[in-house]
């Protein structure tokens, strides 16, 4: 079974809520979803999640990396992704940008999504106001708009390539954001970045998911980043996603003893255990 | 005691600096001695070709070599304005220039059509790379002949000889160009909603830019090197035929100022890839100024 990736095809880009409702279809791929304006009107419904996946899998060769892996995601909702490297939490980021075309099962994504990678991957020849607008049909003053959030407008005529590796990942998320993103993914953007300067973008990056309300998933390797950021927390690891744990909302479950807590059982998850010598510390496979 | 801690404090600022300075700047300058400013300057680079005219006119003065086989530098400079003034050069110029002009439009045009196809194609490259490949290897100066028979001896077989030349560098390297761009911007480009031709447009282009002039590079130096080629064979107008005719009248003060000629065309050639590339690859890091 091949999978499918569906666009769901929101008109404009009014708030959710004052969609028609229609029944959320396609999700087991019965209809041409697409090219239903009925189907099509209905897809921002308030409640329904954003994202659905149901039976992905996915296999390099004779290696299952994923197999039956189910998730919604809500809008509004920051989930973290924590897994080994090699679990398969880029593959799944991957198969929701739509550029992963060899898996099974069925991906329900919204047209309206945006990708932020590790490496900024802004385009060196075009000035970074430029950069913001690929894609988009947009002028300049929506570029400086977007850049003016991050707070990077002062650099909107310069060339890429002059940036710091956290100017270039301001204006990648400037970038993702433009497009007003329903789902907006996050592979690993801060694990180039200095310690500082990641703290000062997840600030940023806080501010901006509060203001937009896009759904996020955050693939990341650092369980308190994950802490920090997400309300919702998936472990990928034997290739499913074996824990989803829901951060409370209060600033307690984010700090203290709650957090070490939390720290530790995903620690284990991930088959790390930080009380080790270095010597017995292996990955669990 | 604070003039030396303020001249040490200079040297840091300095060396600092320097630091920040692209390589090639550094080894050639640092700006520490005058000696070295001396050799940073842009003046210094005349001072070889002007010691090579010296020790050229010293030979001729000591060795008293025939002008036959050696005439002076006064000598080929004398030569030199009477042939511009009285017209023979500039228009021998002028002929070859439009050949190698027309010539190399045709063999960019040809060679960077043929390059996207192949390069952006699978079709296009297993039918076109192989033929490519093949007619690469033949030497191009053995098709002259060839050509001359398919478009006599006019202007026609000439720029058509420099345009098979072009081809094929500029086909070898767009292609290579288009070829390694870096696969994680065409993803990225893919993500931001670019089609095909957006990709093509904002992304692969520009991407195969300073390959693509690499390519004419080498385009403009075979072009000339065909074009001379073919007009010492047949022609009876142009810088080649302007040799071959000095060899048969035994001049070769001549000879000499034809061939100083290209070599100047040689540097105006580079100039003006140089003045492409500044003003195209503005974005590259070692052009960029801040």
């Amino acid at each position: 079974m091949a999978l499918e990736l569906r666009d769901e095809v929101a008109t404009g880009s009014e708030p959710a809520v004052t969609q028609p409702s229609a029944p959320l279809r396609a999700l087991t791929g019965d209809t041409a979803y697409a090219g239903d304006p009925a189907g099509a009107a209905g897809s921002a419904r308030a409640g329904e999640p954003v994202v659905k996946i149901r039976g992905y899998g996915r296999r390099f060769g004779d290696r299952v990396v994923l197999e039956g892996v189910d998730l919604d995601l809500a809008d509004g909702e920051v989930a973290a992704l924590l897994g080994a490297s090699g679990s398969g939490k880029s593959t799944l980021l991957r198969a929701l940008c739509g550029i992963d075309h060899g898996a099974d099962g069925h991906v329900t994504v919204p047209k309206e999504r945006a990708v932020v990678f590790q490496d900024h991957r802004l385009l060196p020849w075009k000035k970074v106001w430029r950069n913001v607008l690929i894609g988009v049909k947009g002028s300049k003053a929506d570029a400086l708009a977007a850049l003016q959030e991050v707070g990077i407008a002062g650099r909107a005529d310069a060339w890429p390539g002059t940036l710091s590796g956290g100017e270039s990942q301001r204006v990648a998320l400037a970038r993702a954001f433009i497009r007003r993103p329903r789902l907006l993914l996050l592979d690993e953007p801060f694990g180039a970045l200095d310690a500082l300067t990641r703290l000062r973008m997840h600030g940023l990056l806080r501010e901006l998911c509060a203001r937009h309300n896009p759904a996020t998933l955050l693939v990341t390797h650092d369980v308190d980043e994950a802490i920090t950021l997400a309300d919702r927390i998936l472990v990928i690891s034997d290739g499913r996603i074996s824990l989803d744990h829901r951060v409370g909302d209060d600033a307690s479950a984010r700090s203290g003893t709650a957090a070490l807590a939390l720290r530790a059982r995903l620690l284990s998850e991930l088959g790390v255990n930080p009380n080790h010598r270095p010597h017995q510390n292996h990955e669990k496979r | 005691m604070s003039a030396v801690s303020y001249d040490y404090e200079v040297v840091v600022g300095k060396a600092a600096e320097d630091s920040e300075r692209p390589i090639a700047k550094r080894i050639a300058g640092g700006g520490l001695s005058v000696w070295r400013r001396i050799w940073s300057s842009r003046g210094t680079r005349f001072l070889g070709p002007l010691i090579l005219l010296g020790v050229w006119q010293l030979a001729v003065s000591v060795g008293h070599a025939s002008p036959l086989s050696l005439p002076s530098p006064s000598n080929v400079f004398t030569t030199g304005r009477h042939l511009v003034a009285n017209g023979t050069l500039i228009s021998a110029l002028l002929v070859s220039l439009r050949r190698v002009g027309l010539g190399l439009a045709l063999g960019v045009a040809i060679g960077g059509s043929l390059a996207l196809l192949s390069s952006l194609s699978l079709v296009g490259e297993r039918l076109i790379d192989p033929v490519m490949h093949m007619f690469r290897t033949m030497p191009v100066l053995a098709l002259l002949p060839l050509f001359v028979v398919w478009f006599g001896i006019g202007e026609k077989a000439k720029v058509f000889i420099v345009g098979w030349a072009v081809v094929f560098p500029i086909y070898i390297n767009l292609y290579a160009g288009v070829r390694s761009v870096d696969e994680k911007l065409v993803t990225a480009g893919k993500v931001l909603g670019l089609g095909r031709w957006g990709l093509i447009r904002h992304v692969i282009l520009p991407g195969a830019l300073p390959q693509f002039l690499t390519g004419l590079r080498l385009a403009l130096g075979v072009s000339w090197l065909v074009l001379v080629a073919a007009e010492e064979i047949n022609a009876t107008s142009g810088l080649g035929y302007m040799i071959t005719n000095a060899q048969n009248l035994s001049e070769t003060n001549v000879m000499f100022v034809v061939l100083i000629v290209f070599s100047l065309l040689g540097l105006a050639t580079d100039i003006l890839v140089r003045l492409i590339e500044r003003w195209t690859l503005s974005w590259r890091s070692s052009f960029v100024t801040k």
